[in-house]
Order: structure tokens, then sequence, then C-alpha cells
């Protein structure tokens, strides 16, 4: 009894959690030495790590997204964000002398004012969230294309390396990068009460302002934040192929992001986000990406199958699903307790 | 003040009459509906003649919405029977409804704005050569309908150019064009100016010389008095009776509705006036707003409560939400204490001492999805700052003491409050106000919708927070309650405060006669 009711409460927690836990061991059965970790030169080498280390833009990602979609927006401009971001570092790095650091700042802060754009079109002119970052989405990869010139361009940098495809203690210095990341948003969403203000202004804005929060500046900063993730993301990836794509980085990775943070159980009707299990979201997606690669699978059916697992995944989630389940369960039960009682 | 409409030329035969039902229009029989243990109507019987218009008139509450969407079939009835014309019908859906012969046109016209008005006019059923929408039939078809409710305007502008009035009129228009017998008009009014209405009168006059029955909903008395035949008062779900306009006087009706008559009542029953020295708290000077409230002042004490009486739509939610300055009043100064709240946001106004329990708990109140702890601590986290937030030992401790002096029922503090019954979630928004500890608190009915259990404790909240110096202004529809512990009533109609009752003049009779007169 104490355990349902531990079920019944965490339901929406583990949810996602099982389902990776699953597509895990599924993938695991499949394909095989795809559980094993070796430590090489102290690198830890494996296909879960190489799953952690693409994760990692996807993850940034979705830390701003799912800040954003607490305030019930939405943010289709990451992708070319992180295509304009990528561009920055690398025709920074190869143009001018600038030292590495100041390199990176020129990024992140390109990212921030992509974000501040995004953020004055939704809370000061009031343009619809999805119509506003799609301008963006738009323009912003016609931005990166004029910084780059049309031209695919390669740098080389020790630091932007290291950040790439270094370790540090064992795991990819990406990886501690993105945890550094969820542990600060954690902390300012969960330990301020940014994260109230956020979701109670996503969920009921009118008892909000009734309230004194003042949505505005909230909404803002959500796009701002969104942004700065993205264009960190930009960077990471642009040090991994040491060069900038203008028009493939980053290509559809804002609807990964999406997809994560809904597999987390958020609603785009904003309110209640879970950063967390976003993370997880975003693992799952990934999990399955290699999965499909290392399955050898032909490549022409990864999209398919990635959506039909995710499609499983969802119909898992959903409230009428359990809604339907738990009513079929009931109903067994008295039926059997309809059965003892005479 | 006004006189009795005595202009309203066609009165019909006795109601003993139209009972019998043989010629009337509409006729409904024992009419129920419940909605999850609510009786949101009970047994309900009313019969309606051709050409005749009548008022449906009842409180917040009173199940006049209920009647009407159970008559056109939005929600299935529980019980009753519907007969037009003799014909017993059972409409499925409001679209089954219309072409059975009963339109509704609502408050909020349910047109689509950015579609032309011939378009809109011609949705439901499109004129068509060869199986194909011919445009030149649907615009003569719209012509024609723009022209049986009088009006003159181009059919392919888009809607949403012309005024609220003329939207209403196309609104109309449509009803009009499935050849219906009875016309149910929800609240058309609201948002019209004089001269629009007027146009409106006009049109129904003629629909009713044409021998349509017309259902005319609305708050307006003196509109009551103006175009209707008879009227049909509602409360709590049943129907207090059926009269006829000419031979009710405003008073009797005022009485009807809100279900207390003046024979009834003591004069006076409490002593109303405040022990303590009198020490200005709130004061309102001048405030107003176009369109919105006419300017008025008001002051209100340390531990004095003002009650605020009115019909609905009187002004009532009005002259709270200018007080708390949520919506910004273009003249006057509002000032609690020492501070002018004119320019001040709604956080200074909150930090130096207001609190404002809105009338729509849900849709202003609560965070459904949020967990009552979350919604108790929200205004003064607010008022703190995202920075500063409270410690989860202070949230808990403050939480804790609320749950336990309000006695609000959840199983946990991290329960969504949405979850919750409306009298606890009602409970938890108050607490949300007394742990700022404000000065000054605003409540809009604030108890509206909640069982007797939690509407009683309510009360007794109220006197305490008076009682320790607290001041209070509270807006409600229930007179009872308000001579119960208002040291002042301020009665509001047509958005203009009409009155003022002190200390022993506060009673029911005496607020009843204020709004009737």
């Amino acid at each position: 009894m104490k355990k349902n009711k531990f079920l019944h409460k965490h339901q929406k927690t583990l949810a996602p959690l099982v389902s990776l836990v699953l597509i895990i061991l599924v993938t695991a059965s499949i394909t095989p030495g795809f559980l094993s970790i070796q430590m090489v030169d102290g690198h830890l080498f494996g296909s879960l790590l190489d799953i952690l280390h693409r994760a990692t833009p996807t993850a940034l990602v979705a830390l701003g997204m799912a800040v954003v979609i607490g305030t019930r927006g939405i943010d289709l401009s990451v992708g070319a964000v992180i295509a304009i971001s990528g561009a920055v570092t690398a025709v920074l790095t190869v143009n001018t002398d600038f030292p590495v650091w100041l390199v990176i700042l020129c990024a992140l802060g390109t990212g921030v004012l992509c974000g501040v754009w995004n953020g004055v079109l939704v809370s000061v002119f009031n343009i619809q969230p999805i119509v506003a970052t799609l301008i963006l989405m738009v323009a912003g990869r016609g931005i990166a294309q004029m910084i780059t010139e049309g031209q695919i361009v390669t740098f080389h940098s020790d630091v932007l390396d290291a950040i790439g495809n270094g370790y540090f203690l064992a795991f990819p210095i990406r990886v501690w990068i993105a945890i550094g990341m969820i542990v600060l948003t954690l902390v300012v969403m969960r330990k301020t009460a940014l994260g109230l203000f956020i979701e109670a202004v996503g969920a009921n804005v009118r008892a909000s302002r009734l309230v004194g929060i003042e949505a505005r500046l909230l909404v803002l900063s959500a796009y701002v934040f969104s942004g700065f993730c993205a264009a960190m993301s930009g960077i990471i990836l642009a040090a991994d192929i040491r060069g900038a794509d203008a028009n493939n980085a980053g290509l559809w990775l804002e609807l990964d992001a999406i997809l994560a943070v809904v597999l987390a159980g958020a609603s785009l009707a904003g309110g209640r986000i879970y950063l967390l299990l976003t993370i997880v979201g975003v693992l799952i997606i990934q999990t399955l990406t290699t999965a499909i690669l290392t399955s050898g699978l032909p490549a022409q059916y990864n999209l398919v199958v990635k959506a039909t697992i995710i499609l499983a995944v969802l119909l898992i989630q959903s409230p009428k699903t359990r809604q339907w389940l738990s009513g079929f369960f009931q109903k067994k039960q008295t039926s059997v307790k309809g059965n003892t009682k005479p | 003040m006004s006189h009795l409409a005595k202009d309203t030329s066609v009165v019909k035969d006795t109601f003993e009459a139209a009972q019998s039902a043989s010629h009337s229009l509409l006729e409904i029989k024992h009419l129920s509906k419940s909605f999850t243990g609510v009786q949101a109507l009970n047994n309900v019987s009313l019969c309606i003649q051709p050409g005749e218009i009548r008022a449906l008139l009842g409180e917040n509450g009173a199940g006049k919405s209920t009647l009407i969407k159970v008559l056109t079939g939005v929600y299935p009835r529980d019980s009753g029977e519907v007969f037009l014309d003799g014909r017993l019908i059972n409409a499925s859906d409001s679209g089954h409804a219309q072409r059975l012969g009963i339109s509704t046109v609502y408050q909020e016209v349910n047109l689509i704005p950015t579609m032309s008005v011939m378009e809109n006019l011609t949705l439901q059923h499109q004129e068509k050569t060869f199986g194909l929408i011919s445009w030149k039939k649907a615009e003569i078809r719209a012509r024609a309908l723009l022209a049986q409710v009088g009006l003159d305007i181009d059919p392919l502008r888009q809607l949403d150019t012309y005024s609220i009035a003329i939207q209403q009129l196309v609104a109309i228009a449509r009803a009009l064009s499935t050849q219906a017998k009875m016309l149910i008009l929800d609240e058309p009014t609201a948002s019209l100016d004089s001269d629009e209405i007027k146009q409106l009168f006009d049109l129904m006059t003629r629909l009713k010389s044409e021998g349509l029955g017309i259902i005319f909903v609305t708050h307006f008395l003196d509109q009551v008095y103006r175009i209707t035949d008879s009227i049909t008062v509602l409360r709590n779900g049943e129907c207090v009776g059926t009269f006829k306009t000419a031979e009710l006087t405003r008073s009797e009706l005022v009485s009807h509705m809100v279900g207390k008559s003046l024979e009834d009542l003591t004069p006076t029953a409490h002593d109303h006036s405040i022990k303590r020295e009198r020490t200005e708290l709130l004061q309102l000077n001048n405030v107003g707003k176009q369109r919105y409230l006419q300017p008025l002042d008001l002051s209100i004490a340390a531990g004095e409560i003002v009650g605020v009486a009115g019909l609905l739509g009187s002004g009532r939610t009005e002259l709270c939400e200018l007080a708390y300055g949520s919506v910004k009043a273009d003249q006057g100064e509002v000032i609690l204490g020492k501070h002018s709240l004119t320019n001040l946001s709604l956080r200074r106004a909150i930090q130096v001492g207001m609190g404002y329990c809105p009338e729509d708990r849900k849709l202003d109140g609560i965070v459904a999805e949020l967990s009552v702890r979350e919604n108790m601590i929200l205004a003064l986290q607010a008022s703190r700052g995202w920075w500063s937030p409270i410690s989860m030992a202070e949230q808990q401790q403050l939480v804790e003491d609320m749950i336990q002096r309000l006695a609000i029922k959840t199983p946990d503090m991290d329960k969504p409050i949405g979850q919750l019954s409306g009298g606890n979630q009602q409970k938890v928004i108050l607490a949300r106000w007394l742990i700022t500890h404000p000065a000054l608190l605003i409540l809009d009915e604030p108890t509206r919708g909640i069982d007797i259990g939690a509407h009683h404790d309510i009360i007794q909240i109220i006197n305490e927070l008076c009682e320790q110096g607290m001041g209070l202004l509270v807006a409600s529809s229930e007179l009872e309650e308000l001579v119960m512990f208002a040291h002042r009533v301020v009665v509001m109609k047509d958005h203009q405060k009409i009155s003022e009752l002190h200390g022993n003049e506060v009673s029911e009779q005496a607020i009843l006669r204020t709004i009737a007169s």
C-alpha cells in the first residue's frame, strides 16, 4: 500500500526515468558492448560516454528552453543562435588576435543580444512567442552566413579544442560544463524565488500580476537565458568540429530541446517545469539516436524509428493513458473484491 | 427616481391563461439540471407567447445561463420537457436548437472577427451553384439578412472593423437567418452605449411585432422596464416567479432577486458604530475612470469594515479594482496611510499594506497547478523580490500556521491548490494576504461559491481581522452577510456610488430600498 502511494506521488517523475532505463536496456540487449565502459589514458570511453558527450549541446539548449516554456513561451531561434555564436567564435579566432576568453565572451554576448531581441518582441511588443522567435530562426542563419561570408570557417585554438573534445577528471570537459550549467540553473531557479515566479507567470499571468509579480522583466530574462544557453552550445559545437558551419550548426536542435522539455512532463501552456527531468529527456533522445546508429539499422530508418519510440514514450506519459490504465486496474481490483465479498 | 414603465403597449393576457399553453410559443416544464452535486436548475417552468419580450433576471449563479444552455442543448438536461410551438423538442447542441427555431446571441459576440460580415452571416449555410460556393448569392443573402435588422453596411468588410454594437446586430441577423421563432439575447447591451441600445431596442420591438418570442437576459433594471412585457426571476436555480413588467414595482423586483422581501426585514439589527478612535487608512478622492466607474469619494479607517452593495454589474468589482490599483484610475487619488498609490506599482502598493482577494478565484486568484504552499507565499515573496527567497523552514512555518488558523482542509501543503474545494481555495487566497500583514484588505465576493462551513469561517475571520485593526473593503452580493459585519455600506448602481449608509442606517431593508430607488 505504502509503495503504491509512493508510486502514485512520483508517477510523473518516474515515467521519463523508467523510459530512459528501458531504452538503454533494450539497446544493450541488441547491441553487445553497449554498456561497457573502458578507461584509456585516464579517459573514460564507451557508448554511454559517447551519449553524454553528444548530449551536451542539446542539454544546454534544453535548459534555456525549459525556462522559456515555463513562462508559456517557446524559443524557435536557438538553432540559429547556435549558428551565430559559432560563426562569431570562428571568425574572431581567425581574423583577430583576441585572447580566447574574449572570443568566448563575445560569442556569449551575441547569444544574450539575440535573447534580448526575442524577449523584447515577446514581452514589450506582445508578439506571440512562436512568431517572434520564428523571425530570428529564419534571419539568424542568414546573419551567421553573413558573418562567415558564406564559407565554412575553420580555426585552431587549443582552449577551444579542449572545450570541444578535451577531458578533465576522466570525463569530457564539455560534460563538466553542462553539469556546471545545470547546477547553476537549479540553484538560481530553486534557491531563489525566480523559478516560482516564472512558473506562476506561466500558469496564471493574471493572478501573478495581482500579487505584484511583474511578468515583463521575467519573460524577457527567460529569453535572454535561452539565448545565452544556445550561445554556449554554439561554442561547443564549433569547437567540436573546429569550424563554423552557418548552414548546419545546430540545425533542428530547437525541436529536440522542445521535445526534451515535453518528455520531462512540462506543458507548452506554461507553468511547472522540471529541469532535471528535462536533462533525462535529452538523454532519452540522444540514447535513441546513438542506439539506432550503432544498431546497424539502415540509415534511412533512423528518423522514423526515433519518432515512433518518442511517440510511444509520450503516449505512456499522457494523462489520458494513465487515467485509462488506472481505470482499468481499478475495475480489475473492484471486480476481484466483488468476487471475494459474498 | 424613475417611473414605472407603463408604455409597454402590448401586455399579454394573464399568465394563468398562458400557463394553459395551448398557444404558447415556448413552454418549459419542470426543467432540472445539476452539476456534481450542485443543483443549478431545480424544476423550472415557464411559458412565452409569440410577440412577447421576457426578461430573465437573477444574480450571479441564479441559473440564467444554465437555463439558456440547457434550453439550447449545450448542456444535457437531467429532467423536464421543452415544447416549441406545441411540439416536444430535444436540442442536442446549439446548431440543432437553431434549426429547430431557437437562436441565441451571447454577450461576447460569437462571430469570427477576422472574417467578413458576409462570411460570418453565411458560415452555417453557404449559397451554392453547382456544388461550389457562390459568393454572389452569398452577398445577396447577406444584404437581405442585414436589411432584416435594419443595418446598411458593406457586407464585404471585415467584421472587426465595425463597432461592437454593429457586430451585435450582425450576430442577431445571423441568429434570425434560420427562421428563428425564439430569440435569446444574453446580456446584449453590456458593452453598448445609449444610442446603440436604442437601435437594438427598436429592432427588438419590430421583431416582436412580427410575432417572435424574445428572452432578454440583462442586469440593467432600467432596460427591463423599457422594453420587456414580462419578467421571470430565478434565484439559486429555482424560478421565483413570472410577473407582468407593468405590474411589478422595482422594489418588489429587487426583493425577488435577492430573496428578501422588505416587510420581512427588521429595519436595524446590529450596532454598526466603531468603538475605537478613528484613524483614516484608505482614502479615495474623486477616483474614477471613463466608461468604468463614475468618480467617487470613500474613506476607510483602521478597524473598520466598509461593505459594497449593489446588483450584478453595478460597479462593485470596478470599485475594488480601482481602490487596489490593478486598474488604474484616470482621475482622482488613492491614498493609503501616508502613501499616494497613484503612481505606485502593485508590488509597492502591497509593500505599503494593500491586499486584494479578487472576485474570480479561478481566473485571478489561484495558480491552479502550483501547490498550496506556493500559492500562499506568492504575495509575500513577490513583495520581497525574487532575490530574497523565503527559506523553506519559514515557508513551512507560515503555511502550517495558516492551515491551522483558518482550518484549511488539505492533506498536505504540497498538494496542487486546483484540487482543493472552492472554500479551501478561498481560505488559501485569504491566507496569502494575511501573511503579508496588510493594513487594508479588499475582498471581492469572499464567500461566493463556497460551502456553508467555510462561509461561516470566513465571516468570522473577517470580524477578527477588523478587531485587530485592519481596514476592510468587502464587496458582496449577499446583503445578509454585509449587514452582519459592515460598519458602513456603499451602495453602487450603474457604475456610480449612489449612497453611503452609516451606523444605524445599515440594514438589508435600507440597502434594498436604495438599490431599488
